[in-house]
């Protein structure tokens, strides 16, 4: 999946290092617990979604971001989070039957699984960053307790994601601070980002009965509760920003259940239009 | 600054050596631990630490060598299982299997003292704490080329995962910096 989610838009450079001899080959071999497979493979597929989609934006800003050092930084993240994908899609996968490749490419829109705010355009650079934020902020919250997590193979990739979203959520404080407190245009077009993605913040808080279920049994980790902690490693970095946190009502969402946003079809055709055209591709 | 002559590393290396298990293990464990990385190629499988196990049965001979990624993403992975296999066969061991595996997870701190030293003679600073230690980001980062303490970030992202761009002020050269992890 590397080479394929990569090179369409994404060419990140550590994917174009080297043509991808095994494109069936998991990311990582794990074994399933004893609980609901097919539950744990749906909540897998939650996390793997967000990790993928937005690992994509991430991609796009291959050769466009505003210095070199930058344009390495969003493309690693990229990769990191794509990394992170491959081990939960594959867990899923693994679980009900499929591998990783077919998840991330033979799935429709409706089938996936991720928020809205993975699939909004990746915008300018201000909204770029205004969403890692986010999404590491709650990514961080979320990896670090299914680090404890009675399944095993969710525990071992929650470890391993901690630390890398540990290092996104740093870049996106320290650009959030240089843009919020900088000129005046970059404190305007860094609030115009903050207000955009706002109402899509509140779909990552939301549980469900799927969720509650899998969190009673020490395996998931409960969504709602992670508002708090969420809002309080934020609203200082918002604050010494000198940004200003919307109050703003929540959008509909409805991204983990089939409802998607109506940018994700758009992501999905430039990202599986090859694995589709040539099914079976490697290179 | 020059280089202290009781300069020691400030980590404790030290994860518990590769588990083993069947006939001649020991010696699949030297072949297969003696891959180099890809992307590092001054530092072996076993000194960078993501060797994990290497299990031979008894009764058919089939062996399972096990790995676990610096990063989830590290796109250097297939290229180390597939080189893992491709040495073996060489050695004479056909029945391969290369299993990947997240826990227990890598840390930075599983570098040997071997693979910290390969990476500072080959132009690469090692992490310069130990992965638990909070201060990881702000600890002082050693030029490997001239020792001076006094260097600078220039990215905290680098041509791969593991490593973050500096540069020596004290001797101007920029160097890569194979982070705390």
């Amino acid at each position: 999946m590397t080479s394929q989610a990569a090179t369409q838009q994404a060419a990140t450079p550590q994917a174009a290092n080297g043509p991808a001899t095994d494109n069936t080959s998991s990311a990582v071999d794990a074994t399933p617990t004893a609980a609901d497979s097919r539950d744990i493979a749906e909540y897998a597929l939650r996390l793997g979604d967000d990790a993928l989609v937005l690992a994509q934006r991430m991609g796009e800003w291959v050769s466009h971001a505003p210095e070199l050092e930058e344009d390495v930084a969003l493309t690693n993240i990229g990769l990191d989070l794509l990394g992170q994908a491959r081990a939960l899609l594959g867990y899923a996968g693994s679980l009900t039957g499929r591998t990783e490749d077919e998840l991330a490419y033979f799935r429709s829109d409706l089938e996936f699984r991720c928020a809205h705010l993975m699939c909004l355009p990746r915008g300018d650079f201000a909204a770029t960053i205004g969403r890692m934020l986010v999404v590491a902020a709650y990514q961080w919250e979320l990896y670090e307790r299914l680090s404890e997590s009675a399944d095993e193979a969710l525990a071992g990739i929650a470890r391993k994601a901690v630390k890398e979203v540990a290092y996104h959520l740093e870049h996106a404080r320290m650009w959030t601070l240089r843009l919020g407190d900088g000129t005046d245009e970059s404190h305007r077009r860094m609030q115009v980002a903050i207000d955009d993605l706002w109402p899509l913040v509140d779909e990552l808080f939301r549980t469900d009965e799927l969720e509650q279920q899998l969190a009673s049994a020490g395996i998931a980790v409960d969504s709602s509760a992670l508002r708090g902690p969420f809002d309080a490693l934020i609203d200082p970095i918002l604050a010494d920003a000198t940004l200003t946190r919307p109050d703003v009502p929540p959008a509909a969402g409805g991204g983990r259940h089939g409802r998607p946003s109506e940018h994700l079809g758009h992501l999905l055709a430039e990202m599986q239009v090859l694995a589709r055209q040539f099914p079976g591709a490697s290179w | 600054m020059t280089r202290p002559a009781t300069f020691r590393s400030p980590i404790a290396a030290g994860r518990p050596p590769v588990r083993l298990s069947g006939p001649d293990a020991q010696h699949i464990a030297e072949i297969a631990g003696g891959v180099p990385d890809p992307e590092l190629p001054m530092v072996s499988l076993t000194n960078l630490g993501v060797l994990r196990a290497v299990d031979v049965d008894p009764d058919s001979g089939a062996i399972t060598v096990t790995i676990t990624p610096t990063y989830t993403g590290c796109p250097a992975m297939n290229t180390m299982a597939e080189d893992v296999v491709i040495n073996l066969r060489a050695a004479g061991y056909l029945d391969v299997t290369v299993r990947k595996v997240l826990s227990d997870t890598w840390s930075s701190d599983d570098l040997t003292p071997k693979g910290r030293q390969a990476l500072r003679d080959n132009g690469i600073a090692p992490p310069a704490t130990a992965a638990t230690d909070r201060t990881a980001e702000s600890a002082p980062v050693a030029c490997p080329l001239c020792h001076s303490l006094d260097t600078e970030q220039l990215s905290r992202f680098g041509a791969t995962s593991c490593k973050a761009l500096y540069r020596c002020r004290a001797c101007r050269e920029p160097f890569e910096y194979f982070k705390v992890h």
